[in-house]
This record gives structure tokens, sequence and C-alpha cells, in this order.
């Protein structure tokens, strides 16, 4: 399969690959995908106290697209408020990695990883 | 010039040999004859190196050429044996017993045989991708009519006991058909000793040119066919349709230098493949074969790498010729189904990789290939949300996973 020049960029030059403490209060995880099915995508926010999105780190098991999918999310979620990162749509993913049909579901598990991240930070934060 | 890719991927094709493209050309042109043509000399001299062909084809499986009916492919001989044979004899006998690891071919024409009203057991395989023989006596019934298993699997490299089960057929009186696309060449193959009834070649798969393949169908016991293409025909009735001379020319002389250098070819690729095997697990751990080791043709590995996922690995290793067994390159998001009935877990499925080793692999290349799929499996290790969690210890399946 021929991937395209962004997906390519992405895998071979991700961008904030790595990992936040999961323990700390500013930080959301999530966990999204199985083994099982091929991808799994760990993403990671650090939230300041304005509400503004100021780190993000992923790490993906998966093709080249579900790498590429998150490395990209990675960098528009920075320096958004979880508001704005919650709007981000998948479409709007593939639409920017040239992703064919049967890759969709990458950027619909990246789009996931975001949702599953701000719960888990908002979580976080209703409980204490 | 742009550089190639090493070419990792013998299992699925070969290169034609030099030397068997050489004798092929004349029968391109001046020697253009029909070989059915009985009527000028055109057509003799086409008909002598067709049947010249024929007995090297023959020779490389102790067959007599009298046996030998060419096809154009494995994939045609595997359906003219399970189709033919069950048609032929179906107000007698209904029912084929055969294997959950076998090629598409087989098992696509097996479907169509149920569908037809044919029975067929599809014999589970051990974990180490090879069947129970006791699983095979249990499957035998009065209604048997064939057993088609493979000599050497397209995926695994795993070698079945072909002579055992042979053994188990003929004291059944049942005919046993085996898909010999990737064993001619690279394991001995004796129709007599092993008692195989039947046997589909692949011209591609040996160095010959691809579009040409045999069956092997016995006379003594005589094992009959209805013919799936039927018109003048040729090939003793079994398969209508004009030879092609050169395709028939190639693929004997391919059965020739294969069996000639089987033996040398077999000690220099056994010393490639453990070169390899050795320095990828010297430099990575958690790498696991799938399929027997020893039971097993030298020039196949498949390996799973735990926690990196094929397609991404095969990305990442371009300037290789691999191929995944995850089959994830097609619509289809499912792994290997060889490597499923092996018992292997779906997630380590999906990490492997199918690397073959054949007739033009070089030491140096073994080295490149090796240094490059290390290096890219620990740059994705290091980005494996799951080697992340297997390192600290945790354990993946007490994780609730969200199937998508």
């Amino acid at each position: 399969m021929a991937y395209s020049e962004k997906v390519i960029d992405h895998y071979e030059n991700p961008r904030n690959v790595g990992a936040l403490d999961s323990t700390d209060e500013a930080v959301g995880t999530g966990l999204v995908g199985a083994p099982a099915c091929g991808d799994v995508m760990k993403l990671q926010i650090k939230v300041n106290n304005q509400g503004v999105i100021e780190d993000a780190k992923f790490k993906t098991f998966g093709c080249g697209s579900a790498i590429a999918s998150s490395s990209l999310v990675t960098e528009w979620i920075k320096g958004k408020t979880l508001d704005e990162a919650n709007t981000i749509k998948n479409t709007e993913i593939a639409q920017h990695l040239s992703l064919p049909p049967v890759k969709l579901h990458c950027s619909m598990l990246a789009e996931d990883a975001i949702r599953a991240a701000i719960q888990d930070y908002k979580q976080k934060h209703r409980a204490a | 010039m742009v550089t190639r890719p090493i070419y990792l991927d013998y299992q699925s094709t070969t290169p034609c040999d030099p030397r068997v493209l050489k004798t092929m050309l004349p029968y391109f042109t001046e020697e253009f004859g029909n070989p059915h043509s009985r009527s000028h000399a055109y057509g003799w001299r086409a008909e002598e190196a067709v049947e010249t062909a024929r007995a090297h084809v023959a020779k490389i499986i102790h067959a007599d050429p009298r046996e030998v009916i060419f096809t154009s492919g494995a994939t045609e001989s595997n359906n003219l044996a399970l189709k033919g044979v069950a048609h032929f004899y179906k107000t007698k006998k209904d029912h084929i017993i055969t294997c959950a690891t076998e090629h598409k071919c087989v098992l696509d024409s097996c479907r169509h045989l149920e569908q037809e009203g044919f029975k067929i057991t599809y014999l589970p395989v051990r974990s180490n991708g090879i069947i129970d023989l006791n699983h095979l006596r249990d499957a035998l019934t009065d209604r048997t009519v064939l057993v088609s298993i493979m000599a050497v699997n397209n995926e695994i490299g795993v070698i079945q006991p072909l002579a055992e089960i042979g053994k188990i057929c003929r004291e059944h009186g049942v005919f046993f058909h085996t898909d010999a696309a990737q064993a001619i060449g690279k394991i001995p193959i004796d129709v007599e000793a092993m008692n195989i009834d039947l046997l589909s070649i692949s011209g591609h798969k040996l160095y010959g040119p691809k579009g040409i393949g045999a069956l092997y169908v016995r006379r003594k016991p005589r094992v009959r066919l209805t013919a799936l293409i039927t018109g003048g025909g040729q090939e003793r009735g079994m398969r209508s349709g004009t030879l092609s001379t050169p395709l028939c020319v190639g693929f004997g002389e391919a059965c020739s230098l294969a069996q000639a250098e089987m033996g040398q070819e077999h000690t220099r690729l056994c010393a490639l493949r453990d070169r390899f095997y050795n320095i990828v697990r010297s430099e990575l751990e958690e790498v696991y074969l799938n399929g027997d080791f020893e039971q097993r043709i030298p020039g196949n590995l498949n390996i799973s790498f735990a926690h990196v996922e094929g397609e991404g690995l095969m990305m990442g290793v371009k300037d290789l010729a691999v191929s995944s067994g995850s089959a994830c390159t097609s619509a289809s998001l499912e792994p290997s189904y060889v490597l499923r009935a092996l018992g292997v877990e779906e997630e380590m499925a999906h990490t492997s990789l199918r690397i073959g080793f054949g007739r033009f692999t070089t030491e140096a290349e073994v080295d490149a290939a090796a240094e490059k799929i290390i290096k890219e499996v620990k740059r994705l290790r290091e980005m494996s949300p799951l080697w992340e969690m297997s390192r600290k210890g945790v354990d993946l399946k007490s994780i609730e996973w969200a199937a998508h």
C-alpha cells in the first residue's frame, strides 16, 4: 500500500512520543483499541490551571497510519483548551493524512484517544 | 539508479533463474510449433521439448512422465485434484479430509464442494503447525474419497508427515493429494515411497516461469478425475488446451536444476537462516518463531516480534521485501488464519513477519536485513504502549480492551 507523504513523515519522525506520569493530577490518560485488533493507542495530556493542554505524549501499537494519526493529534491538541480539543473530528485527521478507506479506523481511534484522555482528566478532578 | 529492496519473500514467488529463461527463449520464436500438431516437424519438435520437460517434472517426484499433467499453476492443480476427484467418485463417496492451514485455493475448493453437498473435515493442527495423525485416522470414514494435506505450509514453512499420511490413506483405500507448491525443490519428495496419489506443483515457486504448474495423477492404482477444462482432450483428457511449449520447457528445466542443486542449496539456506535467526535473537527479546523449527524448510522463518504490529514494522523496513502474516494490507483486518489455527493469540498474530530466503539470497543481504529489522523493532517498541506495559509487569490480558 502506498502511504501518503504526511503519514510517512509522522511515522518516520513521530512527534511527542513518550509518557507522562499518569498519577499526576494534571495528567489525563486515554488508552484505546485492543491488541487483538492490531491497534492500541495511549494518549496523555497535561492540563494547566487555565484548562489548556500544555503537553501531550503518545505511544501506539499499530500500523503506520495509526502511528501517524496519534502523532498528528498530539500536535493538534497542544495549546488547545479541553473543549477545543474535544471538537477534533476523525474526518479532519483522515483528510489531513489522506488515509485510504481501510485505514479510517486509525483516525477514529485517535479521536477516541483524545476523548478518553480528556474524560480521564475530568474524572480525576470531579473526584478531587 | 534506484536500489531495489532486498528480496526476502521467496514463499510468494521466486525469480525465473536465468538458466531457465535461456532454455525457454527459442520456443517463443523459431521453435513455435504447436506441440499437439502431429502432421509436421514444427509440431514434433515442440512435442519433443514438452515431453522432455514432462520427464524432468516427473523425475523430481519419482513419478512416471505419463502421470504428469501440465496446468496453469498450483491453484489450478489443487482445484483439479479436489473437484476432479470429488466429482468423478461422487456416486460412491462424498467425504474429503483437509486441514485448517491449507492454502486458500484448497480451502476455497472445499467450500465450493461443500455447497454442492460434499462433506469436508478440516483437521486442526498442533501448536507447531503439524497435524495429529490420530485426528486423521479418526476422521476417515467409508465415505472418504480423498485426503488433501499440504506438503509445506506457505506461511510458516512446516513440513507435514507425508509418508505417514500416505501410509494411512493407502491402508484405508483413500486417495492422498498433497499441495506441494512450497515443497518441490526444497525437500525430497517421492510419490512412490510416500504413497501420494495426486500432487500439485507450481513453476514459479522453484525458479521457473509463472503461469505453469503440474498435477501428478497416479496411474497404478489409477486415480480418475472429471476434467475442469474440456476441449481437445490434451493431457490425457484431464486438461484440454494447447500447452505453452516455452513455459513447459522452463518449468522442466527449473525442476531439473532444483533437483541437481537441492542438497547443497539446503545446506546453504540452513546456514543463512540460522545466521539471521541467531543475530535477531541475540539483539531482541521476546521474539517467537511460529511453526516447528525442525520440521521446516530452511528458507522460511515466521517470527512474531511481541508488541510491534507487523504492518507497522513492514513500513519501517521498506528496504526489505517481506510479508506480514497479518494480511493487514488487505481490506481484511483479521490476522493470519494459519497462525490462528496454531493457537497463536490474535495479538501475537498481528506482530508476525514472514521472511523467506532463497537461491539468490546472500550473506550480506541476510546481515543487512537482520540489522534493519532489529533497529526498527527497537524503535517501534519504544513507541509501543504494550511494550511499556509489559516492561512494567502489567499483564496485558488483565486489561479490559475495547474491541473495535
